[in-house]
C-alpha cells in the first residue's frame, strides 16, 4: 500500500528531528514504526471492521508534515470553541500547538502540551507510568505511537476538581494539499480528582484530511472524568478516534459521542475496569445523510465485581448513509455482580440508508446483569399523525419526532452550554427551526 | 358545521365505519357512546385524518369543504382538533415550546405572522391559569412521564390555545378522577359557543353529568344506530347496549 510505505520510509526523518531526554520515547517509537509495518492498516477482512473500510480515505497522496505554518485568528474559530464559558483550551493547527489561541496551566492541574510532557524530566514519571499502557497493539494505534509528537497532556493531581472544563480542539487548514494527522493525548485523573473534556476535530479546508487520533485516560480511585466529543467536521474529513480508559475503583467516566459531520468517522471506545464499583458510561447520538459513514466500536472489559457499565447509542440515517454500531461487553468470571446494560436505537429514513448493528456479549460469571436492545424502525406513525393534528406540516412534525428521539441521550450531559450546543446542532440538522428557545 | 355522509372507512381490507351519518350544526355538543370495538375512535380519526384508514366512500363536509382528501394538518387549520385517548409522549420539546411551535404553523397557514413572544406568552399563562395548571408543568416535555390525568389535562390545554371551531374528545374522561373530570369539563364549556362545537366519544355516561350534550348518538357496528337527547344516555347507562341492538335487529 502506497500510503504506509510512505509513512514507513519517512518515519526515520522524523525521529531524528525528536532530540527530548526521554530515550525511553525513542524505543517506543521505533517498536511502534515496527509493528505498523507489521500489521499495517485494518482491512475488512478483520472483523472488527468488516463494515468499515478505510479503502477510500487511505488512498489520499497525505502530507505528512505540514511545513508551512498557518495562522488562523481567533474570531475565525470562535464558533468552534465552547466559548459562551471559561475553559483551558489546547489548540492545534495542523498538528503543531497554537499558544495564542490556548490557555494552558501549571497551577494544581497540568494543562500543556504532549511535546513538553515529553521532553521534560518533570512529567518523565508520569509519562513512564501511563503513556502507551493501554492502547491495543493494532495497526492504527502503533502508527500513532510511532509519529506521536504532540496532543494534549493533562493531569490532574491527587484531591483536584479542574476549575473548568479543558478543550482540546485540532484544526486543519492543509492550505496547500491534503493532510495525515497523528494527534496523541495523554489524560492521568488521580484519586478523588475530577474533570471535564472537550474534544473536537475541525477542517477549515476544502482539501482531505485523515486524523488519527489517539487518547489514553487513567481515572485513579474515585476519580470522575466526563468526556464529550462533538463530531462535525467538513465532508472532506476523515476521523478515526481511538479513546482507552483505564478506571480504579468507585471511579466514574462517561463519553458522550456526538457524530454529526464528517466523511468517515470511526470510535474504537474501550473501558477496561480494574477495581470495584466502577461506572463506566458511553453515549453517542449519530446524524447523517449523503454517504456518511460513522461507526461506533465500543468494548467495556468488566474485571473485577460489583461494576456497573452503560451504553446508549442513537442514530439517525438518511439518505445512502452508513452507520455500525459494535458494542463487546465481556465479563470476566471473576466479575460478579456486574451490571451492564446496552441499547443501540436507529432510524432509517431512507430506503437506501444502512445500519449495521452488532451486540457482542461475552459473559463468563454467574451472578450478573446484562441486557441489550437494538432497534431500527421508521418514525412512529401514531406520533406523526398526533403532531399533525395539532397543525405541525409532516415534515417539521418528523423532524420534530427524530429531535426527541435523539434528546434523551442529552439528559447525561453536565455542561449546560454543550446541551445547548448539541441541541442546536441537532435542530438544524434535522431541519427543526420551529421557535425554540435553545 | 360538520356534515358527515354515509361514511365507510376500513382498515387493511377491514371495514370498521359502515356508512355514517353525523350532522353538527354550531353552538351544537355532540356525544357518541358505544361498546368497544364499534368504530367511535375510528370515527374521530378519520375525522382528523389518520392515513391509516381508508375511506372508501362517503363525504366528509367542514364548513361545507369537502376535506377527505386533506392531511391532518391542513384539517386542524381549518378548526378540526383531535384530543387523543392515548397522547404521544416527546421528550425533549417542552409544552411551551410544543404550543408555541403548534399555534405559528397555524397562523403560518393563515398567513399571519408568529405570534409576538409576549402575547404568546400571555395566552399561555391565561388558559393554564383557568385549567389550573401549575407553571412548572409547561417546561416539562410534552407528555414524558405525565400522569394520566396531567395527559388528559394537557389536552384540554392544548385544544384552549387554538382554539378550535369543532373539538373532538376521543375518550377524554377515561382514567380521570373526579376532580381532573370536573376541570377538564370545564376547560370544554368554556370553549363553548354559538360558533363552536364539541364532539364527545365516551363509554360512559359519567362525563355527560358536568356537559350536557345537545344531541347523544349511540354508535354499534360501524353505525350510527340510534340518536336522541340528554336523557337517552341515562337510559344507556341504565339498560346497557343490548336493547339498542334488540332494536335494531327489529
Amino acid at each position: 500500500m502506497e500510503l504506509k510505505e510512505k509513512l514507513v520510509s519517512s518515519f526515520l526523518a522524523f525521529e531524528e528531528e525528536y532530540t527530548g531526554a526521554n530515550d525511553d520515547l525513542h524505543k517506543i517509537r521505533n517498536q511502534a514504526i515496527k509493528d505498523f509495518e507489521t500489521l499495517g492498516f485494518p482491512s475488512r477482512k478483520e472483523e472488527d471492521y468488516k463494515y468499515t473500510s478505510l479503502k477510500s480515505v487511505l488512498k489520499e497522496n497525505y502530507n505528512l508534515f505540514p511545513k508551512k505554518e498557518n495562522t488562523i485568528e481567533y474570531k475565525d474559530i470562535k464558533k468552534y470553541l465552547i466559548h459562551e464559558i471559561d475553559t483551558y483550551d489546547l489548540v492545534f493547527i495542523d498538528g503543531i500547538y497554537s499558544s495564542h489561541l490556548s490557555s494552558t496551566t501549571h497551577d494544581k492541574i497540568d494543562v500543556c502540551l504532549m511535546s513538553s510532557a515529553l521532553n521534560k524530566d518533570l512529567y518523565k514519571p508520569v509519562i513512564d507510568n501511563y503513556f502507551n499502557q493501554i492502547a491495543p497493539k493494532n495497526g492504527l494505534n502503533a502508527l500513532n505511537t510511532a509519529f506521536t509528537k504532540e496532543g494534549a497532556f493533562i493531569h490532574i493531581h491527587k484531591n483536584i476538581l479542574a476549575d473548568k472544563p479543558i478543550q482540546i480542539i485540532n484544526f486543519s487548514t492543509g492550505n496547500e494539499s491534503s493532510l495525515f494527522v497523528q494527534p496523541r493525548n495523554l489524560i492521568v485523573v488521580d484519586e478523588n480528582s475530577h474533570c471535564q473534556i472537550i474534544e473536537r476535530h475541525q477542517s477549515l479546508t476544502e482539501h482531505p484530511v485523515l486524523t488519527n487520533s489517539v487518547t489514553e485516560i487513567f481515572a485513579d480511585k474515585r476519580a470522575i472524568v466526563d468526556y464529550y466529543k462533538i463530531q462535525n467536521d467538513k465532508l472532506s474529513a476523515s476521523l478515526i478516534d481511538n479513546t482507552y480508559i483505564e478506571q480504579k475503583s468507585e471511579s466514574f467516566c462517561s463519553v458522550h459521542t456526538f457524530s454529526l459531520g464528517g466523511q468517515l468517522t470511526r470510535n474504537n471506545l474501550n473501558f477496561y475496569q480494574r477495581g470495584e464499583r466502577i461506572d463506566s458510561t458511553m453515549k453517542g447520538i449519530t446524524i447523517i445523510e449523503g454517504k456518511q459513514h460513522v461507526d461506533h466500536n465500543t468494548l467495556v472489559h468488566h474485571i473485577e465485581p460489583n461494576c456497573e457499565s452503560h451504553q446508549d447509542y442513537k442514530g439517525i440515517f438518511d439518505e445512502k448513509s452508513v452507520g455500525v454500531f459494535n458494542g463487546k461487553v465481556v465479563v470476566e468470571k471473576e466479575a460478579q455482580k456486574t451490571n451492564a446494560y446496552q441499547s443501540n436505537n436507529n432510524v432509517l429514513l431512507s430506503d437506501k440508508a444502512t445500519i449495521n448493528s452488532k451486540p457482542q456479549l461475552e459473559i463468563f460469571a454467574d451472578d450478573v446483569k446484562c441486557s441489550h436492545g437494538c432497534t431500527i424502525g421508521q418514525l412512529d406513525e401514531e406520533a406523526l399523525f398526533y403532531l399533525q393534528s395539532r397543525g405541525i406540516p409532516k415534515k417539521e412534525a418528523s423532524g420534530l419526532l427524530m429531535y426527541a428521539f435523539a434528546n434523551n441521550v442529552l439528559a447525561s450531559v453536565k455542561i449546560p452550554e454543550i446541551k445547548k450546543r448539541i441541541n442546536k446542532l441537532i435542530a438544524l440538522k434535522l431541519g427543526v427551526e420551529l421557535g425554540f428557545n435553545l | 358545521m360538520l356534515k358527515i355522509k354515509n361514511l365507510h372507512a376500513s382498515i387493511e381490507d377491514k371495514e370498521i365505519l359502515k356508512g355514517i351519518n353525523l350532522e353538527i350544526n354550531p353552538g351544537e355538543v355532540h356525544a357518541i357512546m358505544g361498546p368497544n370495538g364499534s368504530g367511535k375512535s375510528t370515527l374521530s380519526s378519520v375525522i382528523a385524518g389518520k392515513e391509516e384508514f381508508e375511506q372508501t366512500q362517503g363525504e366528509i363536509l367542514f364548513e361545507n369543504t369537502e376535506i377527505s382528501e386533506m392531511d391532518p394538518e391542513e384539517r386542524a387549520h381549518k378548526g378540526i382538533f383531535l384530543s387523543f385517548q392515548y397522547p404521544v409522549e416527546i421528550p425533549g420539546v417542552s409544552v411551551t415550546n410544543f404550543m408555541k411551535t403548534a399555534i405559528n404553523a397555524h397562523r403560518k397557514a393563515n398567513g399571519l405572522e408568529d405570534m409576538p413572544a409576549n402575547e404568546m406568552l400571555k395566552k399561555i399563562r391565561e388558559k393554564s391559569a383557568s385549567l389550573e395548571i401549575d407553571r412548572k408543568f409547561l417546561s416539562r416535555s410534552l407528555n414524558d412521564g405525565f400522569s394520566g390525568g396531567e395527559k388528559k389535562r394537557n389536552e384540554i390545554f392544548q385544544m384552549a390555545m387554538l382554539e378550535p371551531k369543532l373539538a373532538i374528545l376521543d375518550e377524554t374522561d377515561s382514567g380521570l378522577d373526579i376532580d381532573a373530570l370536573k376541570i377538564v369539563a370545564d376547560g370544554v364549556n368554556k370553549l363553548r359557543s354559538k360558533d363552536n362545537a364539541v364532539l364527545l366519544i365516551t363509554h360512559y355516561q359519567r362525563l355527560l353529568n358536568y356537559i350536557t350534550p345537545d344531541v347523544v348518538h349511540v354508535m354499534i357496528d360501524g353505525q350510527i344506530v340510534k340518536s336522541g337527547g340528554k336523557e337517552l344516555a341515562l337510559e344507556l347507562e341504565e339498560r346497557g347496549y343490548e336493547w339498542v341492538k334488540a332494536e335494531k335487529t327489529v
